[in-house]
């Protein structure tokens, strides 16, 4: 590994405007669609295919806790806020301001997950697993799947918090971009939940 | 730039200065350790020959696998020689395959030959190899992304082979893996789709980095209408992959979930399995998981076949001695396939009962996706007339290409219209045509691609005799193996039958089975030609400089092998990427990568 | 079964609607090896007349190759006539058009690992009704023994009796896996969709004895799921149905299987 040189690392493409790792994001992105979007497909086939939705009878607000669902949209939203504010502290070279607000996307994220916690812990024990009807099934399995996405993003975003941090002493252009595309990320991530939210909670 | 290079590498970037100044970054500066350096290497070389290696191998394991079940098909109920014992008495007892062996033969063939075998070869190994260098980029835009890929892959690799230890042996459901079968097989079908989600995984981020690379890192002056034919297949193969696959990880996530969760999402109310009610939830549909296979599933018949046309392309420019006839119009065509390739997956699933609208979509849509492959055919035909063709081993097995993917093709025309498709859907003629697309087709384009580009990669040729006798062997035998089979189809057979001679019009074509599994063995004997070729010619084949095709393309401008870094100086490219015999010029080819002709 | 009929190309045909799909597979057949032919004696030309030897040159300047261009599109002329003029109009006879109700002959085909269950409604025209809980053994399809509907239906395994010249009207359906019912004689093919019930419609034009095959993997007895089906001239079938009516006594109806040569698990050679 000598010293290969890999262009357009940092500094964008002239042709198509933007870095290696944000075009690779957005491909990636484009892929995570796919990966939804297979799945919101299936489960409107599976729901259309369904005599009555809930299975068990019911309506859908009934069954999850909505209340808490919207809590969670919140926290979800308002890291996506903290995690622009970070963005926008590395582009003003603002380091410190970058942690506090990185910290707290990663807190917020925490708290999502502590909350969807509770929801998935009250299911068990009424005994609803996701083999109980296709309703769970779709329910955990999606919503479980995003919650991989979150656990994703923590990591991500901790990275960056603590030991990718050291980039920024040799190279803040370089570490402003890694944090712009956990953004990305964590946008989208954000974005599957607002889909996810009233599919399922709501309607 | 770095003074510190050792001087044995065999050309690295380091002694071109470059001036982009802050856009280069760099990575490490020492001599790597032997296992950075050739087992977690980032360097796209070194991954590319890692993937080939590990493709070829499973190619010859999947391959192995059929050898053993055509004994089967063609004796059935006999006890094979020599193996049989081999294999224990659960597979074979007495020596004779059971039933659900069988299957599992089958089932692993499939995903081993396709997932395991030519996509990591045609993707993994020439995509990664060849790639970059034809691009004139020094690696890949992620090298550690690309190192990720392979380490994701192989562990994905190894799963799957375990799934024949596990209780009840390996996935037996067919490579397909329809549901209701998988979701009650026994435990093989769930570390089928645990190693299933790391290869999509692993695919995923490889097609991400291809994709990047190509768009961002081409050399100076080389403009899309100056790539290489084989890298515009490559990038509609890497968009392929990152669109069509991720549904069928969703597809594989929600049968572990019915598998180990207890869940419905492919189970319908009411099943009844060997007269017990399953206890599920129900409510699911089996054709669900059709419709997300079958999404990726043709699309992969795309990954499978442009990557090889990619190689036909190359070595059929460089063995004619004349540009390629039709080139933009064969990247028009690919591109135009690719998009194609998203709206034909229903015509796999006319026998399921679907409405006469969508099956008229669907066989229209596959009616207009043989066009761009007749055009691509007659350009790859027109690029042979008025050439001076020299008859190498690559260019052997480019030229068969031809033919046996002008049979595969053509015999899908009966399978994709519906009506020809009531009686020969899940005959053996399907099995003929998709073979002859994928092994003598693409198989044969991926040798050529072998023979063509060793030297590049080894610095030596691979011995000329020994790859004639090899395609000559391999030709004849394969189509013995693939040519009865649209007999055993039109008389009826049905496919992945263990015992054949059950039905009357099974016993009809017996006879052809016997012929079928001659070719098959003969055609593994062929294979040891290139198995000794290609370990001896490491050590003995002829060493050559960069250039030993007298080709046009930026690879041949590297050192053969190239080290790390790929270039000595950075390569630009000053025309076009095929011309030879251009008159006036004082060779036969004018190299992109050089101003003067 | 004359084994004999069985060659290397296309079975007898012995369908109303096959000889459509036959003469496709035909034409089809001829189309491509046309074009292969053709195509093949020109590429074999090519490498010949254009192989490197001394003092041949290959040309630069592009070929312009009007031949291709219209045998491009040639090719498109004909694919566009094999696809609206030949195959959707079989396919939407295939596929529409029902039998009307009151000619036909109704039969229900219910596949399971491994064998074919065939239900026929009997002289009522009417199916009995069937419930999960009382599928067992000896009542594969768990026919209700309350339900009137079902006294005289006539339950077969592996054995499909129908009446020559006669529509047939069948609903597919399977127990557990997918499966394929096909029926190459009859040019019938129509998979098995646990959780659906799926009409076919077919009729034969001549009596005999073929046999009907599984298309689908559907586990590790695959291979063996084989039946029989046997055509049946109009006084052969109402013996056949006569004899295997279920007695008008009480007899539960489910116990009416028919024990009729079963020949599914052995594989003949072994």
């Amino acid at each position: 590994m000598s010293d290969t040189v890999i262009p357009y690392m940092v500094k964008p493409h002239p042709v198509t405007g933007i870095p290696n790792g944000k075009f690779g994001i957005w491909l990636f992105l484009a892929s995570e669609v796919m990966l939804f979007g297979a799945l919101f497909s299936s489960y409107v086939l599976i729901r259309t295919g369904a005599p009555h939705w809930p299975p068990e009878g019911g309506l859908s607000s009934e069954i999850l806790n909505v209340p808490l669902a919207t809590l969670n949209t919140g926290i979800l939203i308002t890291s996506s806020i903290t995690m622009v504010l970070a963005w926008a502290s590395c582009k003003l070279g603002e380091l410190p301001k970058f942690k506090l607000w990185m910290g707290a996307t990663i807190l917020l994220s925490f708290g999502f997950l502590i909350v969807k916690y509770f929801e998935y812990s009250h299911k068990f024990e009424l005994g609803h697993y996701p083999s109980h009807d296709n309703f769970y099934a779709v329910y955990f399995t999606l919503t479980g799947l995003h919650g991989v996405h979150i656990l994703g993003g923590i990591v991500v975003n901790s990275y960056l918090l603590g030991p990718g941090s050291k980039l920024w002493a040799t190279d803040r252009e370089h570490f402003t971009n890694r944090v712009e595309n956990a953004g990305l990320y964590w946008h989208f991530v954000d974005l599957v939940w607002i889909f996810l939210f009233p599919c399922l909670y709501l309607l | 730039m770095n003074p510190t290079t050792t001087p044995t590498a065999t050309g690295n970037g380091h002694a071109h200065d470059h001036d982009h100044g802050h856009d280069l970054e760099r990575h490490g500066h020492h001599e790597l350790p032997f296992w950075r350096k050739y087992i977690f290497s980032v360097d796209h070389k070194v991954i590319g020959i890692q993937y080939a290696v590990t493709a070829l191998f499973f190619l010859l394991f999947g391959f192995s696998l059929m050898m053993i079940m055509r004994w089967q098909l063609a004796y059935p109920g006999q006890p094979l020689p020599l193996f049989g014992k081999l294999l224990g008495e659960t597979a074979m007892p007495g020596g004779v395959m059971a039933p659900e062996f069988y299957n599992q033969l089958g089932a692993m063939h499939g995903t081993i030959m396709v997932f395991l075998g030519v996509v990591p070869l045609a993707v993994g190994g020439f995509g990664n190899f060849v790639m970059p260098l034809q691009i004139g980029a020094p690696d890949m835009a992620f090298p550690r992304i690309n190192l990720a890929s392979y380490w994701i892959f192989l562990p994905g690799c190894i799963l799957m082979m375990a799934g024949f230890f596990m209780p009840g042996g390996a996935a037996q459901s067919g490579w397909t893996s329809y549901p209701p079968l998988s979701d009650i097989a026994t435990s093989g079908q769930t570390v089928w789709c645990l190693a299933m989600v790391l290869i999509i995984t692993s695919s995923l981020l490889g097609s991400i980095n291809f994709i990047v690379t190509i768009v961002q890192m081409r050399a100076k002056g080389l403009t899309f209408w100056r790539l290489p034919f084989f890298v515009h297949a490559q990038l509609v193969t890497s968009f392929l992959l990152l669109l069509a696959f991720p549904p069928l990880e969703a597809a594989t996530v929600m049968q572990l979930m019915d598998r180990l969760a207890g869940t419905s999402f492919f189970l319908p109310s009411g099943l009844v399995v060997s007269g017990e009610q399953l206890k599920v939830a129900g409510g699911g549909s089996p054709l669900l998981w059709q419709h997300l296979f079958w999404f990726l599933a043709h699309p992969e018949v795309y990954v499978l076949i442009l990557p090889a046309m990619g190689i036909v392309a190359e070595v059929v420019a460089n063995n004619t001695r004349k540009p390629l006839w039709g080139y933009r119009l064969l990247v028009y065509s690919v591109i135009f396939l690719g998009f194609m390739s998203f709206v034909v997956w229903a015509h796999h699933m006319f026998m399921t009962g679907m409405g006469t609208t969508m099956s008229t979509f669907f066989q229209t849509t596959t009616m207009i996706i043989s066009i761009p492959s007749v055009v691509i055919l007659t350009c790859f035909i027109m690029s042979l007339y008025g050439g001076a063709i020299r008859f190498n081993t690559p260019m052997l097995f480019a030229t068969a290409f031809l033919p046996m993917f002008a049979i595969g093709g053509l015999t899908g025309l009966p399978l994709g219209l519906t009506a020809s498709d009531i009686y020969l859907h899940d005959t053996f003629y399907v099995i003929g045509h998709f073979h002859y697309v994928v092994a003598p087709g693409t198989l044969f384009a991926l040798f050529a691609g072998i023979y063509y580009w060793y030297p590049k990669a080894t610095g030596r040729q691979m011995n000329a005799t020994l790859g004639k006798l090899h395609f000559w062997f391999s030709f004849v035998a394969i189509n013995f193996v693939f040519m009865p089979m649209f007999f055993q189809g039109m008389a009826g057979l049905s496919r992945r039958l263990y015992d054949p001679t059950v039905y009357a019009h099974g016993r009809g074509v017996q006879a052809l089975n016997v012929v079928i599994s001659m070719g098959a063995w003969g055609l593994g004997l062929a294979q040891i030609f290139f198995i000794i070729n290609f370990f001896m010619s490491l050590k003995n084949g002829a060493r050559v400089t960069e250039n030993p095709w007298n080709a046009t393309t930026l690879e041949w401008a590297a050192p053969s092998p190239p080290g790390h870094g790929n270039f000595l100086t950075e390569p630009i490219v000053y025309r076009e990427p095929y011309e030879y015999s251009v008159p006036g010029h004082a060779n036969d080819y004018s190299p992109q990568f050089k101003a003067e002709g | 079964m004359d084994e004999k009929v069985y060659g290397w190309w296309l079975p007898p045909d012995v369908s109303v609607h096959g000889a459509k799909i036959d003469q496709l597979i035909t034409v089809l057949h001829w189309f491509m090896l046309l074009l292969f032919v053709g195509w093949g004696a020109f590429f074999v030309w090519t490498l010949f007349k254009y192989r490197a030897r001394e003092g041949h040159k290959a040309i630069y300047a592009p070929v312009a190759a009007v031949a291709t261009k219209y045998i491009e599109g040639a090719v498109v002329v004909v694919e566009v006539f094999l696809l609206f003029g030949l195959s959707t109009p079989v396919w939407l006879a295939y596929k529409n058009n029902p039998p009307n109700d009151a000619e036909a002959v109704h039969i229900r085909v219910v596949a399971e690992q491994f064998a074919w269950n065939f239900h026929y409604p009997g002289k009522d025209k009417k199916f009995g009704s069937g419930k999960l809980d009382l599928i067992g053994g000896d009542n594969p399809l768990g026919l209700d023994p309350e339900d009137k509907d079902g006294k005289d239906d006539i339950v077969t395994i592996n054995q499909l009796h129908i009446p020559v010249h006669k529509p047939v009207y069948v609903e597919v359906s399977s127990k557990d896996v997918i499966r394929a019912f096909n029926i190459p004689v009859l040019r019938v093919k129509q998979d098995t969709i646990p959780g659906q019930k799926i009409p076919i419609w077919f009729e034969a034009t001549a009596p005999g004895h073929y046999e009907i095959a599984c298309a689908q993997l559907c586990g590790l007895g695959h291979y063996r799921m084989r039946a029989d089906v046997l055509i049946d001239t109009p006084e052969d079938y109402a013996k056949w149905e006569a004899e295997n009516a279920p007695p008008p006594q009480e007899a539960p109806a489910a116990a009416a299987p028919d024990t009729a040569p079963d020949n599914t698990p052995a594989p003949e050679k072994k």
